[in-house]
């Protein structure tokens, strides 16, 4: 049995401890804004905050859950209301096209947001690496850099 | 099924809904052979459009959202003539409607479907006429109450004014009366241009905070009461069938509740699914994976067990030597090019692509014993109804269809094999069951784009003039075991003979050789024009060079006057290549053409006419020394007609370029021994942001008064005007793709 927190809630699963922390989020625990695009952690559309950091759930082992906070798309927002400064400037930028890779982009970049409040280009390219098939990276860039800006604000 | 096509608002109705709110639509109940309801109203209306009482509009959207943002720009046509504020608004996506009439069945919401760019056109006019009619009928219920003449009376805003008195009365204070009344007979006069208050300004994609929340619920994140999940083993080699099936390590899997074969299409017969396989029904949808991993099946020896990719190119070099179908033959083409000056013959090669979309293929399907329900993220759901209809004994009014959005089309979900495969399942499992595809499924199943090899040949006069072309292609058609096309007209799929130069040079030969090969093939955003552009708008550029013209030039020599030719091909009914002149001259001036740049560096173009649109590329690029590639700018033009969504029609534009340089530079989907050898993003690498420029710039160059479509446009110039960049920086052809490490191999 794992135990672990779920954008602040308690959570259980007491199926197969290989159980990838996707399936887990999604079928069990019915929280579908986690998305399977690859699963072989090569497209990025599963990216999820485990204490803190971006993991690709899709290859990520429940197991590597237990006793940690995990955050997923759902729970990035601070509430109803507000939301986070991705998610602000995702939609001034009007990023999203299909939308499907989109939530494990907002999670990869919030995360080196809470790293790097400024980051460059270089940066950018080099940390976003998740796949879109649409092809919204011009929009994706842009956004980062005023999110950067929209956190700076708050 | 018929098209709704005769006057559509003769159809139009209008009711009262149980929360008081006015709705407009097309009727739920039957419609006869010729036009009139032959039944009353259930109290459901498909509808379009509806008031609240809170004054919110509640517009209907009837296509697929496949990430092309029609879910935006088409409720904004209605939306225009309805005379509301936008944010006022909000879409809900409708479902498959098709309704019985005295001769079969035909569409309720009008046609659905999302494929060929076709959704803005196709709407353009009916969408307005629903939302002007049903403007006209909340003044006209206005000017009832107030009992001053209709003329007087106008909408503005959600509401109705009478400038007279004064008087003002909101939408949703009108509903009950306008209910009341009889549709009118014709649509109320639509607007000009020039009062667009909506149409042509940048509005975001209607569901994007739902996105960006993660609440929008694609297929995949589908559930029901009692689901069951299900994956299939498929064979892996083309057209080879289950010989034995071992799931004894399978059974044990916890959660696994079933394991039985599928039956593949017949040979040589219609995919109704891409292949024969063993399908695996769990508890969940990690045991439906790790049940398969677990899997030992025995397959029978494919019929194309010695296909390979050195195998297709050598059929290809074959066929070229001989005589193919000639499609097109304008004037005389042998005696043309044996009276040229000069001649110019090249061959490019174009492989095969999957269509990748990031939601693998899936569907939920619960049959019944007389009813069947699916849910999928689809781009034809009346096809999805068909599919279903074709595995089980079920009427088309027995079988209902919710599209959920899209995880990307692209073409792939054009063919509905998936929502086949889980009607099969569930009917044989008794149960609802969501179907779901692996990476590995979708990259190694697919109706691939077609793969060909093209030949081009052109002659010169002492002018440099372009007195004689030929295109010989020789490819792997997509109409492959379709089963309404006989094989004197495959070729269809694969040239479009009125695509540029025919009705230009006057001496001029099409012909088309058919290959041979058993990979399922099939519509890849842009079916045939990124292969075709890409040979064409390469071959130009040699063309150019080998007479020592300049490529713009010789381009705008060829496109010649602001005419229409006849186009008798999907796009149609004409093409006016001087709006192609008109793009190229403006992205000339943007990317500063004609300035010198330094060894190493330099600029490609490109133009093409795709399904109704028109568009261009510029491309600056750098070749290193060592072969390493850097595009250093990229000059994106298109000419979509009357632009309805700007921000739609440029992220289409970014996106297609994108698209486009993506798989020119890394995709190809290659076979061995029958199978193919791709199997996920490891090694078919769409390419990530920092493989693609940091900025593609967009321009977009309206015009006339109607609009084309945005979904495929921007893709066929990308590839060739980066090649063609790559030769004028550094000399080096390439004539395959993709691009790959051609460049580092050439150079080191």
């Amino acid at each position: 049995m794992e135990s672990f927190t779920v954008n602040g809630t308690p959570a259980e699963f007491e199926g197969y401890s290989s159980t990838p922390l996707l399936w887990v989020l999604r079928d069990h625990l019915k929280l579908k804004g986690t998305k399977f695009g690859c699963g072989i952690g090569q497209c990025g559309a599963c990216t999820v905050h485990i204490d803190g950091k971006a993991v690709r759930s899709c290859i990520t082992p429940v197991t590597a859950a237990a006793g940690k906070s995990v955050t997923t798309i759902e729970g990035l927002a601070p509430s109803e209301d507000r939301l986070h400064p991705v998610q602000m400037a995702w939609l001034e930028m009007d990023v999203p096209q299909c939308g499907y890779c989109q939530a494990g982009q907002i999670m990869a970049a919030a995360e080196l947001l809470a790293g790097n409040s400024a980051p460059d280009d270089d940066t950018i390219d080099a940390h976003m690496t998740n796949i879109c098939r649409c092809g919204t990276y011009v929009r994706l860039r842009k956004a980062i850099h005023r999110a950067s800006e929209l956190a700076a604000e708050v | 099924m018929s098209a709704v096509s005769i006057s559509r608002r003769r159809l139009l109705v209008t009711g009262l809904t149980a929360a008081g709110g006015f709705a407009v639509g097309l009727p739920a109940g039957l419609i006869a052979a010729n036009g009139e309801s032959t039944q009353k109203q259930s109290g459901k209306i498909g509808f379009y459009v509806e008031v609240r009482p809170d004054n919110s509009i509640v517009i209907g959207s009837a296509q697929p959202e496949i990430g092309q943002g029609v879910k935006t720009s088409l409720p904004m046509l209605v939306a225009e003539e309805l005379e509301v504020p936008w944010e006022a608004v909000s879409i809900e996506q409708m479902p498959l409607g098709i309704v019985k009439t005295a001769d079969g069945y035909t569409w309720k919401y009008g046609g659905q479907g999302a494929g060929g760019s076709t959704s803005v056109t196709g709407a353009w006019e009916f969408l307005r006429e629903v939302g002007a009619t049903a403007r006209e009928m909340l003044i006209r219920a206005a000017a009832q109450r107030w009992s001053v003449p209709r003329g007087r009376c106008r909408a503005k805003a959600g509401y109705v004014v009478c400038d007279d008195s004064g008087d003002r009365a909101s939408y949703a204070d009108l509903a009950a009366d306008a209910a009341q009344l009889t549709p009118p007979e014709e649509a109320p006069p639509l607007k000009p241009q020039s009062e667009f208050r909506l149409v042509g300004t940048p509005r975001n994609v209607v569901d994007a905070r739902d996105i960006v929340t993660g609440k929008a619920r694609y297929g995949i994140d589908t559930e029901v009461p009692g689901m069951k999940y299900a994956v299939i083993q498929r064979a892996p080699v083309l057209d080879a069938r289950v010989a034995s099936i071992d799931d004894s390590e399978t059974r044990k899997v916890p959660g696994v509740l079933n394991v039985f074969e599928v039956e593949g299409p017949g040979k040589g017969a219609p995919y109704h699914i891409l292949a024969a396989g063993v399908a695996v029904v769990a508890e969940s949808q990690w045991a439906a994976f790790e049940g398969r991993r677990k899997l030992r099946v025995e397959w029978t020896q494919s019929p194309w067990a010695n296909e390979n990719t050195d195998s297709f190119w050598q059929q290809t070099d074959e066929l070229l030597a001989g005589k193919g179908q000639v499609v097109r033959d304008d004037g005389d083409f042998d005696a043309a090019i044996a009276a040229a000056e000069n001649t110019v013959t090249r061959r490019y090669k174009v492989p095969f692509v999957n269509h990748a979309p990031l939601e693998p293929q899936n569907c939920l399907a619960h049959v019944q014993e007389d009813k069947a329900h699916i849910i999928a993220p689809t781009q034809m759901p009346g096809g999805a109804m068909r599919a279903v209809a074709g595995v089980t004994d079920l009427e088309p009014d027995q079988i209902t269809v919710e599209m959920t959005r899209v995880g990307g089309g692209f073409g792939r979900r054009l063919t509905n094999d998936y929502v086949a495969e889980a009607t099969i399942v569930s009917k044989h499992t008794g149960m609802p069951v969501k179907l779901q595809w692996s990476r590995e499924d979708d990259v190694q199943h697919d109706f691939y784009r077609p793969s060909g090899q093209h030949e081009l040949r052109a002659g010169l006069d002492a002018g440099g003039r372009v007195t004689a072309w030929t295109h010989r292609l020789a490819s792997a058609g997509k109409y492959y075991r379709r089963a309404n096309v006989p094989p004197e007209e495959q070729f269809g799929a694969e040239i479009y003979v009125d695509d540029f130069p025919a009705g230009i040079v006057e001496n001029l030969r099409y012909e088309w050789l058919a290959v041979n090969s058993g990979v399922p093939r099939g519509s890849w955003r842009a079916p045939a024009h990124t292969a075709n552009a890409f040979a064409v708008q390469s071959f130009i550029d040699e063309v150019a060079h080998a007479a020592g013209r300049d490529p713009i030039e010789l381009r705008l020599e060829l496109y010649g006057e602001n005419r229409e030719l006849k186009y008798g091909q999907h796009g149609g009914p004409t093409f006016n290549p001087w709006r192609l002149s008109r793009l190229l001259e403006h992205i000339a001036k943007e990317i500063g053409y004609t300035r010198e740049r330094p060894e190493g560096r330099g600029v490609g173009i490109a133009s093409h006419f795709t399904f109704g649109g028109y568009a261009a590329h510029a491309i600056e690029v750098e070749v290193g020394d060592d072969g390493t590639l850097e595009i250093l700018r990229v000059v994106a033009a298109v000419d979509c007609g009357v632009v309805v969504n700007p921000r739609g029609v440029e992220a289409q534009l970014q996106g297609g370029t994108i698209d486009g340089l993506s798989t020119a530079l890394n995709l190809k989907i290659t076979f061995a021994e029958g199978r193919v050898q791709q199997s996920n993003f490891h090694d078919y690498p769409i390419a990530r942001m920092a493989e693609i420029p940091r900025n593609i710039e967009c321009h977009i160059l309206p015009y006339g008064k109607t609009p084309t479509g945005m979904g495929e446009m921007g893709i066929p110039t990308a590839a060739p005007a980066l090649t063609n960049a790559i030769y004028n920086a550094c000399r080096i052809r390439i004539r395959e793709l993709p691009i790959a490490d051609q460049l580092r191999e050439r150079l080191t």
